[in-house]
């Protein structure tokens, strides 16, 4: 070749690198552009809904105590969350709630609510708001001027949301909600005698059966119900992970080249695990819940077929890599077949089956947790059924921080047996 | 270690010593074998006791519903072809899905990757804090975030992007990570020795490197999220799942429709599942690309 036709060659290949450091960016803004206009990305400012925003982060770290009052018999109510479960019993006295034929709720920012048949709430730097409800609807009145956009008045119902708190009357029920920081009743319901007490009372107290028995049948947070989801979260992926490698072994040897002579029966084990992957988890999850109806053997069931299908092509790429030479050493010492692949073969591949069964223990209680969403069982329906209430934030955030932990502890874990288990077999013979 | 540094040992007694190693190694596999065996035959009575429907009744029952399905699509066959060309669009917003989150995402895990790497990071003390949300990323599941994103974008497909995206740069960080510490410095070190900024130090002298790596672990990504994004579908961010959850609710008489989309979905990830695998191995054993000691 002369100079110039190196150089020729030089320059072209040069040119060519050159369009496509400028053209994949552009290809790629290109892409972009299309999708953002595709998925009306524009138009998203006006489906976010900054209430709902607004809702579950303050009920993240913080939770309501409603004080109702029944307009019609005029009997005064103060609950956790508005909920049944978390109503104080009768005689509780708080020291923000002065219950009487008036009641008095005093709220963070000094002010307070008088609720009685006529609710009164002087509001700091606006001016006291009074309501007479009744029959004609609320008869409220405002302080002279505009009425301002933090309170929602008609005939029938009257909303003030501040700082401090919420009030809200309608004909038949009055409501003063007032916030407080964290997650309560989170270890005690209020009908247990334990509720309220301090870590040092309890554990000088004695009693700590009774105290278990107590925090695991919570009402409110269900402590029991949460441990179980957990439990079946981790026993569909520990199902699912080994049950699929103990099925995916044998077949793996079927479709290996140097195992299975037969092509016929090779190509068939071959194309029943692309099979299996191809038809996605979610689909088998779907098939199987019709036959078996939901819960945590659909799930472990779902995520067998497909990793038998991920390990056995993994098994059998492993089994082709298998060298020859350990097999004819065994071989030559007289053994007969079986004991050449338990002695020949399953030394050499145990290390490379084990580190990725467990490897995918960890992906699969991922897949158990979105399974679980799907079909109904584990941690995954408790948090789908926790978001559709839209109300449960605190629940939603509690069940989102045990399954990241849960999913990192499977993580450390499977890495630590990974560890320990493949270490241990290459110290010495089997 | 056996008792060593005494008088020498005769053959026997090493034999006698070394059988009973194994014995004792054989009885301690023994002994876990037993426990797993017992794990597995316990927790598969636990899943079966807490399901709705039990094993064995439901066993027979496996093949009643794809059979339905077959049978109803057979059955209608001429109007399959109209419902593939009705159900298009759907599949192509399931893929632009993922094909956006894994761009996004790749694209956003570069950059985490480098802040991670030790020797490419600007800061040392990056890379902890860096790695540590790494770690949680990847190990929050996609659903979880696909879900609270709904209630706050209403439903559609940008929740469900967003949800993968986050997944991936998970995901993809770690693995650009692990790729980067393998990377030479020396064209690092020249590019800063010129002057470059950090980012043109990273741009020009350790992206070249890594490349045909990252666009392989990217490609592989791309086949799980068209996965994920069926998925996140059905739980109502829109895509393919979504229409197949509609049928599927739609009941019997109408599982010609789930038929045809259960076809396109399968289709799809068995195309793009080889397409993904033909780069895959070009890109890691390319001629080019041979030397650089490839990890997929």
């Amino acid at each position: 070749m002369t100079d110039a036709a190196i150089y020729a060659t030089a320059d072209r290949s040069l040119a060519r690198k050159r369009l496509t450091t400028f053209a994949a960016p552009a290809v790629i803004m290109a892409y972009l552009t299309y999708v953002f206009f595709a998925f009306d990305v524009a138009g998203l400012s006006e489906r976010v809904s900054v209430d709902n925003m607004q809702t579950l982060v303050s009920d993240t770290y913080s939770y309501k105590v409603h004080v109702a009052r029944d307009n019609r018999s005029g009997d005064t109510e103060v609950s956790i969350e508005g909920e049944r479960k978390g109503e104080y019993p009768e005689g509780t006295s708080l020291d923000w709630v002065d219950l009487g034929d008036t009641t008095r709720v005093d709220l963070a920012d000094g002010s307070y609510v008088l609720m009685g048949e006529t609710v009164t709430y002087d509001i700091p730097g606006y001016g006291t708001v009074t309501a007479t409800p009744g029959s004609s609807g609320v008869n409220a009145t405002f302080p002279a001027g505009d009425i301002p956009e933090w309170i929602n008045a008609s005939k029938n119902r009257v909303a003030i949301t501040t700082d401090a708190g919420r009030l809200t009357v309608t004909r038949n029920r009055t409501e003063v909600f007032r916030y407080f920081y964290g997650w309560e009743l989170f270890f005690f319901t209020l009908d247990s005698p334990f509720h309220g007490k301090s870590f040092a009372e309890l554990a000088t107290g004695g009693q700590y059966g009774a105290i278990w028995n107590d925090f695991w049948s919570n009402k409110m947070w269900r402590h029991s119900d949460v441990a179980w989801a957990l439990a079946e979260t981790i026993l569909m992926a520990f199902l699912g992970t080994f049950g699929g490698a103990m099925i995916a072994l044998p077949l793996g040897f079927i479709a290996a080249k140097n195992f299975t002579p037969l092509g016929s029966l090779r190509f068939a084990a071959r194309r029943m695990f692309d099979f299996l992957r191809g038809v996605d988890g979610l689909i088998w999850t779907i098939v199987l819940s019709r036959a078996f109806g939901p819960g945590p053997l659909t799930g472990s069931l779902a995520i067998m077929l497909t990793d038998i299908g991920t390990f056995g092509k993994i098994f059998s790429e492993a089994l082709e890599n298998v060298d020859d030479k350990q097999i004819e050493g065994i071989a030559s010492t007289g053994a007969k077949p079986m004991q050449r692949y338990r002695f020949g073969v399953i030394p050499q591949i145990t290390p490379v089956l084990l580190s990725q069964v467990l490897y995918y223990l960890e992906s699969n209680t991922r897949s158990a947790t979105i399974i679980g969403a799907i079909t109904g069982g584990g941690i995954g329906l408790l948090l789908t059924q926790a978001i559709i209430t839209q109300k449960d934030w605190e629940e939603v955030t509690y069940y989102i921080i045990l399954i990241i932990a849960m999913v990192m502890a499977m993580d450390s874990f499977s890495g630590w047996l990974r560890r320990r288990l493949i270490q241990g077999n290459g110290e010495g013979g089997h | 270690m056996t008792s060593a540094a005494d008088a020498p040992q005769t053959t026997t007694d090493i034999r006698t010593d070394y059988l009973a190693q194994m014995r004792h190694k054989r009885m301690l596999n023994l002994i876990l074998l037993l426990v797993f065996a017992a794990l597995m035959v316990s927790g598969f009575y636990t899943a079966d006791a807490r399901n709705a429907g039990g094993f064995w009744n439901g066993w027979r029952q496996m093949l009643d519903f794809p059979a339905d399905v077959v049978g109803e699509a057979i059955e209608r066959a001429h109007l399959l072809p109209g419902y593939l060309l009705k159900y298009l669009p759907s599949l192509l917003e399931t893929i632009n899905i993922a094909g956006a989150a894994t761009l996004i995402g790749a694209l956003i895990a570069l950059f985490a990757s480098m802040l991670a790497t030790r020797g490419l990071a600007p800061a040392g003390w990056l890379i902890g804090p860096v790695r540590r949300l790494l770690d949680v990323l990847r190990a929050v599941p996609e659903i979880v975030v696909a879900l609270v994103l709904i209630f706050l974008l209403g439903g559609g497909p940008v929740p469900a992007m967003i949800a993968i995206a986050l997944h991936t740069v998970g995901a993809l960080g770690k693995l650009f990570s692990e790729v980067n510490e393998n990377a030479s410095l020396k064209p690092v070190e020249g590019l800063a020795s010129t002057g470059g900024s950090w980012m043109q130090q990273m741009m020009l002298g350790v992206v070249p490197q890594v490349a045909p790596n990252y666009l392989s672990y990217a490609l592989l990504r791309f086949e799980i999220n068209i996965r994920a994004s069926a998925i996140l579908g059905f739980v109502g961010a829109g895509g393919i799942g979504y229409d197949l959850r509609n049928t599927m609710s739609w009941g019997q008489g109408k599982f010609d429709e789930a038929a045809a989309i259960f076809l396109l979905l399968f289709g799809t990830i068995i195309i793009v599942d080889q397409i993904s695998s033909h780069f895959r191995n070009r890109l890691t054993h390319g001629k080019a690309y041979k030397d650089k000691g490839a990890v997929l």
